[in-house]
């Protein structure tokens, strides 16, 4: 059953409409019914006071593992999408590398399966894969993923190294119109564990050079100019990527690119004496980089700012660091460092949910990310003055892994909706 | 965390010893100083020390080697330490964290005083001496590609006893510097004490591409490079290194970057010739050269028993001459 809800008072931020005003949203059969005044004959079954808060359409991250079928000890489809839900997120896109991989149709109803029994706290876009298996080497059955329920196809952070078959991967995903979410890395460059300059020299770690990134964005670019298909770059980590990217974005090529929010703060530095919560893939990069996807984020050459979500559980960053498992558990922090970027003068706050809302909607060609009249009542409130500590145990994802442990953060979530029904909201 | 504070107690003393960097000279100076100390223990009749009596020390060796497990073990004997040196091959014990920490805490749990490590992977000691307990020692005896800090000590020391003024050397390492964790640690050495010129010699496939960070000059012409130095470190040349795309064979590496009476002729007469060892004869060094009289290479190992005296003592808190107080 659907219930009528009254946001009262909130400062709306919607981007899609460029409104940034208090107003109060009116929801009903999980949408937005109206916004300032209440349409005729509505009687709220709930108010939410929301003075002094900030409402926003729900954050969608394109990239996020939940961890299951295959690596539950590090996560589950419950405690993540929870985690997602409590970090603002309403929609989320795994990457096809579970165990067994998500290049069936069987397996990506499953996993959507999953989630209507974990509670359906988040949309959850089971990302295809680009190849079988991700082998790199066989195009998978993208027709009959599209029809289980993916809207976009990814290989994952497994490299492409065979041009040809790339070349069909991106023929096909264009004939059937789905875009391709790419990480882009070449196979030779990036066998290595941290940025290949001083870091990797210091601490005698084998090393991964920017170029590993630039020649692999350089081929793909190539390769959608020649085949049209709809190319959107993830977590791009070097500032000779992005020149790439712009340039072709000027030639008007239609790429769109994306960060993860723990480039926009961390650099190679950050991995100090063999800090394993600083282990991440891309590498953390150099200083130059950081400020490079900074302007970028600020120019629209990247449009959309990710999590990047990759619980672990304490084992997997429990070993010397080579040995240790990268990437960082991120859905709880991103809607904070995304804001700290409008106090640090980056982005206006609307420049800043848009890159968390209305663009990434936009990547996956989904009519979300906006607080329309008429539009999918998916809705994120937060506290914008409110301060907090991350720590272990305040975050809600199984994975504990993150470099902001004991960050003190700004801006919390206060509730989150989706398609009007309350997901989560915070213990007063 | 820093690897200064890790390394060092409140006190500001030696707690443990993973990696040069971050020390400053006078610590650096007064291993130094400590290991001339000990030089002489070893030569008397009576070789023992009773310094570390009732401490238990550990060797734990996740990799292969013969000449530093062998210094470590004498360095303890010596101070009248108890040893027990583990050989670990590389099994899934060596390449699983979880098992490693349980591993460790089992040998905690039988009252030692101090881990001596040599892991093949960058960053196992920094990780061990954070999951110890506290008043356990960790000493690196090499990690992968990162440190080796009591050869770089030793190295120091034989250079000293030969050259007196660090200021006043020009110093060439030569070799695959990339994989090596002796160089790394050297580097650090080298400039901590005020080396007047560090210079590294190799193609440029063997050296990492930021070490000019590291405050060396880049050489990639062996005659070049070796012009009027005072110090000629050669590094090992792993054979594996040669399968891959670094080198093309070892004649060519040989022919360029191996170290002749005749290109030794560009450093100076009284040059002195150090190699950590074990040496690859006619790889990286003609024999002439390795046996010759400037060669300091066996001289190199019986100061590794001094250094590595110093380093322990100085972790456990003892310093030579206050036998007396530990025998209290």
């Amino acid at each position: 059953m659907n219930s009528k809800i009254l946001i009262r008072g909130a400062r709306l931020l919607d981007p899609a409409q460029g409104l940034d005003a208090i107003q109060d949203i009116y929801v009903a059969d999980g949408h937005i019914a109206a916004l300032g005044g209440a349409p005729e004959g509505f009687e709220a079954d709930e108010v939410i006071e929301a003075a002094g808060l900030c409402a926003c359409p729900g954050l969608i991250d394109l990239r996020a593992r939940l961890r299951e079928p295959g690596d539950e000890k590090k996560g589950t489809i419950a405690s993540e999408t929870l985690a997602a839900a409590s970090g603002g997120i309403t929609t989320l896109c795994c990457p096809p590398d579970t165990d067994p991989v998500a290049d069936s149709p069987a397996l990506v109803k499953h996993i959507r399966g999953r989630v209507k029994s974990s509670g359906n706290r988040v949309r959850v876009f089971p990302l295809g894969a680009l190849t079988r298996a991700l082998d790199g080497e066989h195009i998978s059955e993208m027709a009959a993923l599209k029809e289980a329920g993916c809207h976009a196809v990814s290989n994952a952070d497994r490299p492409m190294a065979n041009t040809l078959v790339l070349r069909r991967a991106f023929e096909y995903a264009t004939s059937l119109e789905l875009p391709i979410l790419l990480r882009s890395e070449d196979p030779w460059l990036s066998n290595g564990i941290v940025h290949e300059g001083t870091i990797g020299t210091r601490l005698g770690l084998p090393a991964i050079p920017a170029i590993a990134e630039t020649i692999a964005v350089v081929r793909d670019l190539m390769l959608a100019e020649q085949t049209g298909a709809r190319i959107h770059f993830c977590c791009l980590s070097t500032a000779g990527a992005i020149e790439e990217i712009a340039q072709a974005q000027q030639r008007g090529l239609p790429v769109t690119a994306d960060v993860s929010a723990h480039q926009l703060y961390l650099t190679e530095m950050d991995v100090g004496h063999f800090n394993p919560h600083c282990h991440v893939r891309p590498p953390l990069r150099t200083q130059r980089d950081r400020d490079a996807l900074r302007a970028a984020l600020a120019s629209g050459v990247i449009t959309a700012i990710c999590s990047d979500h990759q619980p672990h559980d304490r084992d997997a960053k429990l070993a010397p660091f080579p040995s240790t498992e990268p990437g960082i558990s991120a859905l709880e922090t991103l809607l904070p460092l995304t804001l700290r970027l409008v106090d640090e003068g980056v982005l206006s706050p609307l420049e800043a949910i848009a890159r968390l809302t209305l663009h990434p909607a936009r990547v996956l060609g989904q009519a979300l990310g906006s607080l329309e009249v008429g539009a999918i009542a998916d809705i994120c409130l937060f506290d914008p003055q409110r301060h907090w500590t991350v720590t272990e145990q305040g975050l809600l994802s199984r994975g504990k892994n993150t470099p902001f442990l004991g960050w003190e953060l700004k801006g919390k979530v206060v509730a989150t909706l989706l398609k009007g029904h309350v997901v989560f909201r915070e213990e007063p | 965390m820093t690897a200064s504070n890790l390394q060092l107690d409140e006190q500001g003393r030696l707690h443990h010893f993973l990696t040069i960097e971050g020390f400053n000279r006078r610590i650096l100076t007064e291993i130094l100083d400590n290991a001339e100390g000990f030089a002489t223990v070893g030569s008397k009749q009576m070789k023992k020390a009773p310094l570390l009596r009732g401490k238990t020390i550990v060797n734990l060796f996740f990799e292969t080697s013969t000449r530093t497990r062998t210094t470590f073990e004498l360095a303890a004997k010596r101070l009248s330490a108890d040893v027990v040196t583990i050989n670990i091959a590389q099994s899934a014990v060596a390449n699983k964290g979880e098992s490693l920490l349980d591993m460790l805490h089992n040998l905690e749990a039988m009252h030692c005083d101090m881990f001596v490590v040599r892991h093949g992977e960058s960053g196992a000691a920094h990780f061990i001496a954070r999951h110890v307990a506290p008043h356990i020692s960790v000493i690196n005896a090499g990690d992968g590609r990162h440190a080796h800090p009591t050869q770089a000590m030793l190295d120091m020391f034989t250079i000293r006893r030969h050259k007196q003024n660090f200021a006043d050397l020009k110093v060439a390492i030569v070799g695959d510097l990339m994989h090596s964790r002796v160089a790394r640690s050297e580097i650090h050495a080298l400039t901590t004490l005020g080396t007047g010129e560090v210079r590294v010699i190799a193609p440029k496939t063997l050296v990492p591409p930021a070490v000019s960070t590291l405050g060396v000059h880049v050489f990639h012409d062996l005659r070049e490079g070796l012009r009027d130095v005072d110090v000629v470190i050669m590094l090992r040349l792993q054979r594996e290194r040669m399968e891959g795309a670094l080198i093309p064979s070892e004649q060519e590496y040989y022919h360029l970057y191996g170290l002749t009476e005749e290109k030794l002729a560009y450093a100076k007469p009284d040059a002195i010739v150090m190699h950590p060892g074990p040496i690859n004869r006619g790889v990286e060094i003609e024999s002439a050269v390795a046996d010759g009289p400037q060669s300091v290479i066996l001289e190199q190992v019986s100061n590794g028993i001094a250094v590595r005296m110093a380093v322990m003592a100085m972790a456990l808190g003892r310093q030579p001459g206050t036998e007396r107080e530990a025998q209290a």
